[in-house]
């Protein structure tokens, strides 16, 4: 458990070893503001809540999110450091487990910083906080979700610029697969189980559940289910490559 | 405290390490020595546990690498090639983090630490991040996290690739002051390391071991083990060669560098003891009256042995005859 912080802090200050972590931050609040009030209309919408503001998470996150996860491993491999990582007595879960802790703490970091959008919403209006409270665990979850995708994906290359788009390739799929848009072209022709299962698997369709002020037991073993299942894969696939010598 | 037993790696159809074994004992120096691609450095993260053997094992102060590799490494102290850190932390921070990783109570990890902070000398460097480092000083912090835990057994892959004369010779130091207590394996293609601080010396080509011994039983192999080597002003090259072609039986070799021209005479072959070719060498310069510049008795060279060993062998060269093996330290194959 100490060996766990102990890697979870490391890659934590990591992040802010580098003005990386600061314009990463600004950029995100931005792009976030930027959806809410005008793709969102926030304010046009005359609504003291923050539908507009979650929703359109999922898609940043689809970009944003691989940038923090593609350097968990890759960079690791490139600078050789994943040798030292590798050959000290820490067990891989602690590794794997640590190091994707620091990185959704580091997002949880900058989703926490978008404050300033709740306290506006309850200064000028009478807002349901605990649909809001439940939105930002959902968006966490989402979080947690593609960061752990895209562990599983910097696990399999040195180079970062792949992992990044192979990341926001596979989040993007497992996002779509939710989408009306999507899901209408298969309702026309495929039995509703598979539109179902196709949903079912979708981040969005549980994020839409969470942030529509419901937390459904259902959905939250999801998301836990899928971030379990990709970390377990990230130590497999780190532990396949020792045998590889990749 | 380190035993290798057949150990195999194959990378596809490629066999990187090819059965080996050996053992080092606590107090021994193993040096690795090899071309680049022997297999140095997949043996040496094999017995780290970076690396899972195809074949075979490697333990570690009777530990199975593969068995248990966490109690394993708990004994093992590692530098890995190119002495990788994170590099945006300080030296102080990395050691900190090893020392906490390792579990060493905060006193201890104090003491650890000052230790190894002592022996590497990094004391001047230690709240620069790493990245802005030299590479010497890179390469020593990359030594204090090997030591810092004072393992007993150390394994380091060219620990002092890339230093120059002067911190080479404080990574040796450092390494001679841990070597009583521990069992070392270096790995490098510097030779006259081996010399420096090695007591075995092992050469290894194609993932196989080929010569092991003590570093002057190695270099005694070579073909200029007993020969009597006389530096002379390259003007006196003709007449010296006159002098010994003149001589029955003799056979000399000449490298000629600028103004100066190593002659190198062999024993003829005769079961005579190599001081006896030195005398009759002395006997012919004062004969002749040359001013040698230096008058040795070789005790064989081993890069000479290296370049032997680790070439490919043609079918119809001579081994005595390989061109300029004397001047090839790193062999033949890249």
């Amino acid at each position: 458990m100490s060996q766990f912080w102990t890697i979870t802090r490391r890659e934590f200050a990591g992040y802010f070893s580098t003005p990386l972590a600061f314009v990463f931050i600004v950029v995100f609040l931005l792009a976030n503001g930027l959806a809410t009030f005008y793709l969102g209309a926030w304010f046009e919408m005359g609504q003291a809540d923050l539908t507009s503001f979650f929703m359109f998470h999922p898609w940043l996150y689809l970009f944003f999110l691989p940038a923090i996860s593609m350097r968990l491993w890759a960079e690791e491999r490139r600078n050789g450091s994943i040798e030292l990582l590798l050959t000290l007595p820490v067990p891989l879960s602690a590794i794997v487990l640590g190091k994707y802790f620091a990185a959704l703490a580091f997002s949880a970091l900058a989703l926490a910083l978008t404050f300033p959008v709740w306290i506006s919403v309850n200064f000028l209006g009478n807002p349901d906080n605990g649909v809001i409270l439940a939105s930002y665990l959902g968006s966490l979850m989402l979080a947690g979700g593609y960061l752990a995708i895209g562990s599983c994906l910097s696990a399999l290359t040195r180079n970062q610029v792949i992992a990044f788009v192979i990341s926001v390739v596979a989040c993007f799929l497992f996002t779509v697969s939710g989408a009306p848009l999507v899901l209408d072209i298969f309702r026309s022709w495929a039995p509703q189980v598979l539109t179902d299962t196709l949903a079912s698997f979708s981040l969005l369709t549980h994020f839409r559940a969470i942030t529509g002020g419901v937390i459904d037991l259902r959905d939250l073993v999801f998301f836990v289910t899928l971030i379990g299942v990709f970390l377990v894969a990230t130590m497999i696939i780190v532990d396949m490559k020792k045998g590889e010598g990749a | 405290m380190i035993e290798v037993q057949h150990l195999v790696k194959k990378f596809g159809d490629f066999t990187a390490v090819n059965d080996l074994s050996f053992a080092v004992e606590s107090g021994q120096v193993m040096g690795f020595l090899g071309p680049n691609g022997a297999g140095k450095s997949t043996t040496m993260k094999m017995i780290t546990g970076f690396l899972r053997p195809t074949a075979g094992t490697a333990r570690i102060a009777g530990i199975d690498i593969c068995d248990n590799p966490l109690a394993a490494q708990t004994q093992l102290g590692y530098l890995p090639e190119g002495a990788p850190a994170w590099p945006d932390m300080t030296p102080r921070q990395f050691l900190d983090f090893i020392t906490r990783i390792r579990g060493l109570d905060k006193a201890a990890a104090r003491q650890a630490m000052t230790r190894a902070i002592g022996m590497t000398e990094l004391h001047g460097v230690l709240d620069q991040p790493i990245d802005t480092l030299s590479k010497g000083y890179r390469r020593r912090v990359g030594l204090a996290q090997a030591i810092v835990h004072d393992p007993d057994v150390l394994v380091m892959d060219e620990p002092t690739d890339g230093l120059d004369p002067n911190q080479k010779f404080q990574v040796r130091q450092a390494i001679e002051e841990m070597a009583a207590h521990k069992a070392i394996i270096i790995s490098t293609h510097i030779l006259e390391e081996v010399d420096a601080i090695c007591s075995h010396a092992m050469i290894i080509d194609r993932g196989e071991i080929v010569a092991e011994g003590t570093p002057s039983a190695l270099a005694a192999r070579s073909r200029f083990f007993g020969a009597v080597s006389l530096t002379l002003d390259t003007q006196l090259l003709e007449r010296a060669r006159a002098v010994l072609d003149g001589i029955a039986n003799s056979r000399y070799e000449v490298v000629t560098r600028g103004v100066e021209t190593v002659i190198s005479v062999f024993p003829d072959g005769t079961p005579a003891p190599a001081t006896d070719l030195l005398a009759q060498v002395q006997d012919l310069i004062a004969q002749q009256d040359w001013p040698v510049r230096a008058l040795a008795l070789e005790t064989g060279r081993l890069d000479d042995v290296f370049g032997t060993l680790t070439r490919k062998p043609r079918p119809l060269a001579d081994a005595v005859d390989v061109p300029d093996a004397a001047d090839v330290p790193d062999g033949g194959r890249a």
